[in-house]
């Protein structure tokens, strides 16, 4: 069994609050030597904010490790996970925290060139990054560092904010998922070494850089430093974006963020997990014990369903999105997300018995197996969740 | 030289002919045109020597790159979770009436395509849509109206 960690909820404002001139942080942090920096970003225990969770300290290293002379920085901003909307906020707000953590990040690795992925749904924010860009590279040319931030469009995939699928709609082609590996840390966007980061990473490795490793380490429990922020939706009265010290538990979160009727609370949207009433005190956010299903790792959405809602409807809701936003390119997701969409309503509607739940949970353990990217891998952490703790709303 | 060939030759001239410069060169042309027809993909198949399958197959794997021909003002629903607690369905049913077309169709002067879409990054401001890039957020089925009314003006 693994022990729970108690840990009130703790409101941060290290990314919006402190508005400051990029300039300095900037200009101090290229006059370190890389290996110093690395060192500071390897010892804050930063890990990606996209989800995954891989520490990024570690990426940017085994990026400036190879010897090849083209490399490239890519912001991740292809946010499409249903209940996010942080990376949006944090491009809006503060666009030169994040182009500060690419600019860094190139200096370590050694890139001349970066790109932001911007999904196509946020277009409109494309104007204003792009006086932002001409403000920055004027920057980076009084500071002396050869690196130049392109914008590129995504055109509506959510299988694009997997990287290497992201990687190859750069590359002009369908947003497929690559065999890994390698990783695109060694052969990415072009062939060529390529560390891509979400845009919350990079908005924290900036303020990294400004209060140093220490500060940011000392938030969080064991595995899971830092703070992280959340993209509230669903049945609460404070919808919206909010920084919070990692390591609370999901009743923590209620408490602050439900509307007193809380049933349900989906952490880490469609693909993540949902978790039950009964459980709310139990389970912790964070990374520890990924594979316990005790401590939920989370791109930062959180749902919160109140006692009106049928979880069959949001199941449902949640494999139409999956069924459409499988690439296709492999069997277990893309047949195994038709299949599972058809399966519940033929339950629901009485066609099938109610043990045919039952294959169908071993159908999503066969997609976690054998699904070739995280897509039809995590297609089964909501669907077990759900069926496994509201298997009555399905049937009935 | 049509306008079609024209347009594609600006395109690739200002993208370049690279594999890589396929997206922006078809994005492009959806700006312009809505939608990427035929003969387009046979134009830039021809001008960036990919078969013509190959542009196809990456324009259709993308929703915002329409293979089918598309109103002036294209209203992308979100359809996702927290849209569908907060009254999608209401706001679909207010435009349909409104314009008087269902889901999937354009209205006969091809002013207005009413789709739905997968999350558009706005669920603390459910329902949301977007007409072309322009977003709108915490709709009501009499203020999606109002919006509609306004762009109904617009040339």
């Amino acid at each position: 069994m693994t022990t729970t960690i108690k840990k009130q909820l703790h409101r941060i404002d290290l990314i919006f609050k402190h508005e400051d001139d990029c300039k300095e942080i900037l200009r101090n942090a290229l006059s370190r030597s890389n290996q110093e920096l690395v060192n500071e970003m390897v010892n804050s225990g930063l890990k990606g904010r996209g989800g995954a969770g891989f520490p990024t300290g570690l990426k940017w290293k085994l990026t400036a490790e190879s010897n090849e002379k083209e490399k490239y920085v890519i912001c991740n901003a292809d946010e499409g996970e249903p209940g996010t909307f942080k990376d949006r906020e944090i491009l809006s707000r503060v666009p030169h925290k994040v182009l500060s953590g690419m600019a860094v990040c190139a200096k370590i690795i050694g890139a001349e060139k970066g790109y932001i992925y911007l999904r196509g749904e946020y277009k409109f924010l494309v104007p204003e990054l792009k006086k932002e860009l001409r403000k920055f590279h004027d920057i980076l040319d009084e500071l002396g560092l050869d690196f130049r931030v392109e914008i590129f469009m995504g055109s509506g995939a959510y299988i694009c904010g997997e990287e290497s699928a992201l990687i190859e709609s750069m590359e002009g082609k369908r947003g497929e998922p690559r065999n890994k590996p390698p990783f695109p840390s060694v052969r990415g966007f072009k062939g060529k070494p390529t560390v891509v980061n979400n845009v919350e990473t990079l908005a924290h490795s900036y303020t990294i850089l400004k209060f140093g490793a220490k500060k940011f380490r000392d938030l969080g429990v064991k595995d899971s430093r830092g703070s992280k922020v959340f993209s509230v939706s669903g049945d609460t009265p404070i919808p919206g974006i909010y920084e919070l010290e990692l390591g609370m538990t999901v009743q923590d979160f209620v408490d602050d963020f439900g509307d007193g009727d809380c049933k349900a609370v989906q952490v880490g949207g469609a693909s993540g997990f949902l978790v039950p009433r009964k459980r709310f005190g139990k389970t912790t956010i964070g990374y520890e014990g990924k594979l316990t299903g005790i401590s939920l790792p989370t791109g930062g959405s959180m749902m919160i369903f109140n006692s009106s809602r049928s979880m069959y409807n949001v199941l449902n809701n949640y494999l139409e999105f999956f069924e459409e936003e499988s690439c296709g390119q492999c069997t277990p997701c893309r047949v195994g997300c038709q299949q599972l969409l058809k399966g519940i309503k033929a339950v629901k509607r009485g066609e099938k018995p109610a043990s045919y739940l039952d294959q169908l949970l071993k159908l999503t353990e066969t997609m976690k197996l054998t699904a070739k990217c995280g897509l039809g891998q995590s297609v089964a952490n909501s669907f077990s969740s759900i069926v496994e703790n509201f298997r009555e709303e399905m049937i009935y | 030289m049509d306008f079609h060939e024209k347009l594609v030759q600006d395109l690739v001239s200002k993208h370049g002919r690279d594999r890589e410069n396929l997206l922006p060169i078809l994005q492009g042309v959806i700006d312009q045109e809505r939608y990427l027809s035929e003969e387009v993909i046979l134009k830039i198949s021809k001008e960036m020597s990919i078969p013509a399958a190959d542009v196809y197959g990456t324009a259709s794997f993308y929703s915002f790159l329409d293979i089918e021909p598309r109103g002036k003002f294209v209203i992308r629903v979100c359809k996702t979770i927290t849209c569908a607690m907060k009254g999608k369905n209401q706001i679909i049913q207010s435009i349909e009436s409104f314009l008087k077309i269902k889901v999937g169709e354009t209205t006969i002067d091809k002013k207005f395509t009413i789709l739905q879409t997968n999350c558009l990054g706005w669920c603390h401001k459910a329902p949301a849509m977007l007409i072309n890039d322009d977003v709108y957020t915490e709709l009501t089925p009499e203020s999606v109206v109002d919006i509609l009314r306004e762009y109904k003006e617009k040339n």
